[in-house]
């Protein structure tokens, strides 16, 4: 027992010496970052806040617009949740170009299969499969 | 470091020590990690890349979503007033709870409150099973009025036709969540009558969320009843309207006939509702003008409605397949938990679990609004 307690001393120390220098106030617990309560609490009610504002603005008569508000509120919440709640603020920057890169990835796949399917508009009918 | 989790380590390097590994490395460090923080990174990498995978297959969903909605959005806008946006709303306030939950669940394993873990992680089952429950009631709902994929979609008549009783889809869904309620009780009993206080740690929290799941069915109903008559209105707005559409100048008895004529609408639907439409008709014109001008008669149709109620299903059905394999995760979570395993140097698997829970709600976060909130 007291060999494994020691062990993990030494851990803390080798963490904290050459990862975290500029986390200061977290360096007594090597890797970890545990969030503040106040932190996880605030995004919660920053999110339920979202929630409440998208419902609303569905009920406003926005035309074409209300697509990108909607998705705007959305993507707001997204971010909230992937930068405190994913602790992407702490995360290693080559994680972060991942996933990052992922959502570029996503955005040339949906844009250009969108601007392929207006190109062909008259051809390809997806609400136009014969019926049973 | 709580008395009990140095118990744990204890435990955990004898077990070690009898496989005969190295003594230099405790149990929560796999041998080929040099020190806790390389185990935790190369493990974090992992989630990320896993995570991904994720992200680019839903947007192979989100993509048929796009292509649809943007060639037809009176489809969109018709199909969507089907879908209960309360329970959707509600839905998205439980899944956001489980996320508070889960996310201070990994605060608690940094700091190595195993307890804390326990229940964090339990609440967060608790919320999927709220999330599964509700979610419960809205499918089966949506079956029994016929919004189906599009092989199935029944054309929506004028009054959706009103079901006695638990609709038998929904007792359905209730048996695998009842039995694990009554096998995790007993557990739960028998670890109270051994005085198991791990065995408690586990069965407990997982006996309440097996109720939560009917309490969330609890909850769909009666919000589900709440919203009938509007929803009921709504959905008979639509279809009166194309009705009119295609017969303009239809009288009680004229419509009847046509009604019970009609080969193609399912006969135990049609005709009662064309009765009931013809009393209820002025009513709801008056009151969904605005709502009727959008909508033609072509788009309640199987190939147009129900390739929307395919993309739904699609698209809600994988997302709750995650939020069941977030279940099991958990699960196995709140046994190591349970356990006391965690500390500061070793906290891992919850952090990636909530990693993975955090996208399942991310995924919600944009399936809400782009199929509830369409108007």
């Amino acid at each position: 027992m007291a060999h494994s307690h020691a062990n993990q001393h030494e851990h803390h120390e080798k963490s904290e010496g050459h990862a975290h220098a500029g986390h200061g106030h977290h360096g007594h617990h090597g890797f970890a970052h545990p969030s503040p309560i106040w932190q996880l609490l605030a995004v919660f009610f920053a999110l339920l806040a979202l929630t409440v504002l998208t419902v609303y603005q569905s009920t406003l008569d926005l035309g074409n617009m209300e697509i990108w508000a909607s998705l705007t509120i959305a993507t707001i919440k997204a971010a909230l949740v992937i930068l405190f709640f994913m602790h992407m603020i702490h995360d290693k920057p080559f994680n972060i170009i991942m996933f990052l890169g992922t959502l570029v990835f996503v955005a040339l796949f949906l844009g250009f299969t969108l601007m392929d399917a207006h190109n062909y508009k008259d051809l390809i009918e997806p609400g136009s499969i014969t019926p049973k | 470091m709580s008395a009990t989790e140095l118990d744990a380590s204890h435990n955990h390097s004898h077990g070690h020590d009898d496989h005969g590994h190295d003594h230099d490395h405790p149990a929560w460090l796999a041998h080929h990690f040099d020190d806790a923080e390389q185990q935790f990174d190369s493990g974090k990498l992992g989630i990320w890349l896993f995570l991904i995978t994720e992200v680019l297959f839903f947007s192979g969903m989100f993509c048929a979503y796009a292509m649809y909605r943007s060639l037809h959005p009176e489809i969109w806008t018709f199909s969507s007033q089907f879908l209960n946006e309360t329970l959707g709303a509600i839905n998205t306030g439980v899944l956001l709870f489980s996320s508070l939950t889960m996310a201070w669940a990994v605060r608690c394993a940094m700091l190595g409150q195993n307890r804390g873990v326990v229940a964090c992680t339990g609440m967060t089952i608790a919320c999927a099973a709220i999330f599964l429950g509700v979610k419960a009631v809205e499918y089966s709902h949506k079956i029994d009025l016929g919004l189906l994929p599009a092989g199935f979609y029944v054309p929506q008549v004028a009054h959706p036709e009103h079901h006695e009783g638990l609709s038998k889809w929904l007792i359905y869904f209730m048996i695998v969540p009842g039995l694990l309620l009554v096998v995790l009780t007993a557990w739960y009993g028998q670890a109270v009558a051994t005085a198991n206080a791990v065995q408690k740690q586990i069965a407990g929290p997982l006996s309440v969320s097996a109720l939560c799941f009917f309490l969330g069915v609890g909850l769909g109903l009666y919000l589900e009843s709440g919203e009938a008559a509007e929803h009921g209105d709504k959905a008979h707005a639509a279809a009166a309207d194309s009705h009119d559409a295609a017969h303009a100048e239809g009288d009680h008895a004229h419509e009847e006939a046509h009604a019970s004529d009609a080969a193609h609408e399912p006969k135990d639907a049609a005709t009662p509702a064309a009765t009931e439409s013809a009393s209820t008709d002025s009513h709801a014109d008056a009151s969904h003008a605005a709502d009727n001008e959008i909508i033609s008669p072509d788009v309640n149709k199987p190939n147009a409605a129900g390739l929307f109620f395919s993309i739904y299903y699609c698209m809600t059905g994988v997302h709750a397949i995650h939020i069941i394999a977030g279940i099991l995760v958990l699960t196995w979570v709140l046994v190591k938990a349970a356990q006391g395993q965690f500390h500061s140097e070793y906290f891992g698997p919850v952090d990636y679990v909530g990693l993975y829970w955090h996208l399942v709600d991310f995924i919600w976060i944009y399936l809400f609004p782009l199929l509830y909130l369409i108007t």
